[in-house]
């Protein structure tokens, strides 16, 4: 929550010495808010206004850093309770569960699982983030194997869920530079806890029975000295965690209640033994405030749409992605090759493109600027008509690139046709298939 | 220390609004808060699913979400049977897809015999869906209408370019009526304000605020619902306090990961699985957003949003 100018020159010398570049005080504390200006360009604020400054323009929910390299993930961060306002900030972190009472053979299957399922979509890799080892045998032996195992051979980011702090402690000298979640501190080791969070230097899970006894946790736990927390509040079922984040959020969101600042982890796995209800599950606490949220096992069927909503929700409202206008060659075209066109919403532009790829047809790609709106919001926009389509189809150089005159367009914009071919004077106008899907085939009995 | 969940001040309540006629009306709506926000409001209706069927054999969809009909997709009234009496299904809609001017064009007429078989055949709620083009649709759902005067439909889609003459029919015989608009909270309004002013009853309307899978656009569908159910609960505004419809289905099935092969890429899992899982998932995120009627299409995606919502009531 960024403080506003105002409020930021309460905490500056209010002396108007200009220093910093700018006449006075105020002025500064104005550029600040803007994010134009840098707080030390001011040699005289103080220590303390420095850090209350800092407390200031944190967000509401404090943003966690987990695991080091490819697999590290950020969590938290969180300004608002709806995505409308503003835009959700960081996706859940998806977990897999591996106990330490599986066989060695099971431990392996759930951690080439884990590499396994990553998927390509929209210009971005989709891909789960941390293993949560869980302590189930009662023998240290056994948990200590298991981190090794998972260490390495796997570059995931960890949670080690260990309540022994012994066992806790020799696994951390295994795996203490991979920055791992510890799991978890309670009422009753809240101490030792600490101690080896702040020992290794790692983030720290706060779990109790209910929200009260989590607010109590999470005080004590920062007079201890952490600060990087992620609240468990122990909901069994769905209805339970779908109310507890609803709290948490709030308190931290609309009261300012800083106990509460922080992500939260969610354990759909528990709540369900259908691996189809557990994904749905880990969907609805997607929505609904999750930081983190661990799973009994991945499928790709159940996993594969679980990432893609978790895509979809974390986009920002506020920014439609666009891809840039202009003539994209696809499987190195030449002058007989067939020419596409469609609208430059990035979604429809990595569909379309993807199934160019996949035809193995040479052929042009023609986007068109159409604001970020895909090809029937664009049309019925105004922005994919014939006449804007027209001007970029002659504009654009791409009759100088091929020998024929046709232009596949979009199945959704046939009724373009005519009036395109009128624009286009010695065009032919393919109104192509509506679906990308069927892209490969058309193309494939193309002839120029 | 005391902890309590901070509390939103909701002032606004959705209409409770009953579909259908008999023993077998559904009644949606009522809601208090933000959905299935038990601890601050009631959702004294749970919400329901209609099963999707066609009035023509499907020519596009998977065999996945045949399969479970089998030879009753042939025939439309077999095929509502199958959904109430196999599956459970507590209202039916009928997508009128032999009507479309760009495919079958099959007349008015026959469509609305079609609409009266199959209202004749089930007991549960009937929707009936046409293809969202203003001149068919006006006469489609008008004969449809004139064919059931005593049946109650649930008819849609009603646009702001064709609502005049179809909803001043609906309602002389006391058919529901779907408002359906593109994804947009000021859009949904106006048309529910001209609606009342032609004389639509508050209990005569749901709303559609159109939607796309996931993957395909859910996060815009998503996020306009929530704004209509915040505005209609908590700025008290009456205009949008009504129950919603999400046709879904076919939003899932027609996505091309719905029927990638298992073989072809194998990290995605098994096909069938994977489609129902895509059509489940949306129904779940359009649930929590403020959905009070799915339409869906697989009887198993059915059973999954189904114990989603008991899970979550
Ligand atoms: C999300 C959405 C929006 C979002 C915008 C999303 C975006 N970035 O475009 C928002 C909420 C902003 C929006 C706004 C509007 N929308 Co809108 N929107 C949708 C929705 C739900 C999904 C669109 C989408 O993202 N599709 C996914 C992309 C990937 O699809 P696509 O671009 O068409 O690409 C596919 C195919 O076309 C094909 N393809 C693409 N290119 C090519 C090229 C070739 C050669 C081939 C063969 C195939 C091909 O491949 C893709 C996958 O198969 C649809 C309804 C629906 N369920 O489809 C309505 C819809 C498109 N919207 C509609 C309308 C009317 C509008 C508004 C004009 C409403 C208004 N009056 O304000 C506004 C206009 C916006 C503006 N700025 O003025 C109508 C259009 C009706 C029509 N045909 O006239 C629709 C159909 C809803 C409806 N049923 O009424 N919308
Ligand atoms: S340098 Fe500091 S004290 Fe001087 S005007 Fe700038 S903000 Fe004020």
């Amino acid at each position: 929550m960024s403080p506003t100018g105002i409020e930021i020159y309460k905490f500056l010398p209010r002396t108007n010495c200009g220093e910093c570049g700018v006449p006075t005080c105020l002025a500064f504390a104005m550029s600040l808010a803007g994010g134009r200006a840098e707080l030390s360009a001011c040699p005289y604020v103080s220590e303390e206004a420095k850090q209350k400054l800092e407390e200031a323009s944190a967000p509401p929910v404090r943003t966690v850093s987990i695991g080091t390299g490819d697999y590290s993930f950020k969590t938290g961060g969180e300004t608002v309770m709806h995505r409308h306002e503003k835009r959700f900030e960081h996706q859940p972190g998806i977990a897999l569960l591996i106990s330490d009472s599986l066989s060695e053979t099971e431990q392996d299957a759930k951690l080439a699982a884990f590499t396994r399922f990553q998927y390509k979509r929209v210009g971005a890799i989709l891909k789960p983030d941390m293993l949560a080892l869980r302590a189930d045998s009662g023998s240290g032996e056994k948990y200590l194997k298991l981190v090794k195992l998972a260490a390495g051979k796997c570059p995931a980011s960890l949670m080690l869920m260990c309540a022994d702090t012994a066992v806790l402690d020799e696994s951390l000298k295994i795996c203490a530079e991979r920055k791992p979640l510890l799991y978890a501190a309670t009422a009753e080791n809240s101490s030792e806890m600490a101690e080896l969070a702040k020992k290794y230097n790692c983030p720290l899970v706060a779990k109790a029975a209910n929200l009260a006894d989590l607010a109590d946790l999470s005080v004590k736990l920062q007079s201890l000295g952490i600060k990087d927390i992620v609240l468990d509040s122990s909901a069994e079922n769905l209805k339970q965690a779908l109310s507890d984040n609803v709290a948490i959020r709030r308190s931290a969101i609309l009261k300012k209640f800083r106990p509460m600042g922080f992500p939260v982890i969610n354990f759909p796995g528990q709540m369900t033994q259908d691996p189809m209800k557990e994904s749905l599950f880990a969907g609805i606490l997607t929505a609904k405030y999750a930081g983190i949220l661990v799973l009994s096992d991945f499928s790709g069927e159940t996993l594969f749409p679980l990432l893609v909503t978790r895509m979809n929700l974390y986009t920002d409202p506020q920014r439609p992605l666009a891809t840039t206008e202009g003539i994209y060659e696809i499987n190195n075209p030449d002058a007989n090759s067939p020419v596409i066109l469609t609208c430059n919403f990035s979604l429809t532009y990595f569909i379309v493109s993807g199934e160019m790829e996949n035809s193995r047809v040479p052929c042009y790609l023609m986007i068109k600027d159409t604001e970020g709106l895909s090809v029937m919001t664009a049309w019925a926009a105004g922005k994919f008509g014939a006449d804007t389509i027209g001007k970029f189809v002659k504009n654009s150089g791409i009759a100088a690139k091929i020998n024929h005159r046709k232009l596949i367009i979009p199945g959704y914009a046939s009724m373009e046709s005519g009036g395109l071919e009128e624009e286009l004077s010695g065009w032919e106008i393919m109104v192509g298939p509506r679906e990308a899907a069927h892209i490969p085939a058309y193309l494939k009995q193309f002839k120029p | 220390m005391a902890f309590e969940i901070p509390k939103i001040n909701y002032n606004g309540r959705i209409k409770e609004i009953t579909l259908g006629e008999g023993p077998k009306a559904v009644t949606v709506g009522g809601e208090t808060s933000m959905p299935f926000y038990l601890f601050e409001g009631e959702m004294p209706r749970k919400p329901k699913i209609a099963m999707e069927i066609q009035d023509t054999p499907p020519e596009d969809w998977p065999e996945d979400v045949l399969k479970p009909f089998g030879d009753a997709v042939n025939n439309p009234v077999s095929w509502a049977k199958k959904c109430v009496d196999t599956y459970g299904a507590e209202l039916i809609c009928l997508q009128l897809e032999s009507t479309d001017p760009n495919g079958l064009d099959r007349s008015a007429e026959e469509s609305a015999k079609i609409v009266r078989e199959v209202a004749d055949a089930v007991d549960v709620p009937l929707i009936v869906w046409g293809t969202a083009n203003h001149e068919k649709d006006t006469e489609v759902l008008r004969k449809a209408s004139e064919a059931c005067p005593d049946k109650k439909l649930i008819l849609g889609p009603v646009e702001e370019g064709d609502y005049k003459k179809i909803a001043a029919q609906a309602m002389a015989y006391k058919h529901t009526i779907i408002a359906s608009s593109p994804i947009d909270i000021n859009l949904a309004k106006q048309l529910n304000i001209l609606l009342g002013n032609l004389g639509v009853p508050a209990e005569g309307l749901i709303m559609d605020p159109t939607v796309s899978s996931i993957g395909y656009g859910i996060e815009y569908s998503y996020s306009v619902i929530e704004r209509i159910r915040l505005a209609a609960l908590t700025q008290q505004d009456e205009r949008l306090q009504y129950p919603l419809i999400c046709n879904i289905g076919r939003e899932a099935w027609k996505t091309k990961e719905a029927k990638i092969p298992e073989a072809e890429s194998p990290e995605m899992g098994n096909t069938e699985k994977r489609a129902i899982m895509i059509e489940a998932m949306s129904a779940a995120i359009l649930l929590i957003a403020g959905a009070d009627i799915l339409v869906i299409r697989h009887p198993e995606s059915m059973r999954l949003a189904g114990e989603l919502i008991d899970e979550l009531s």
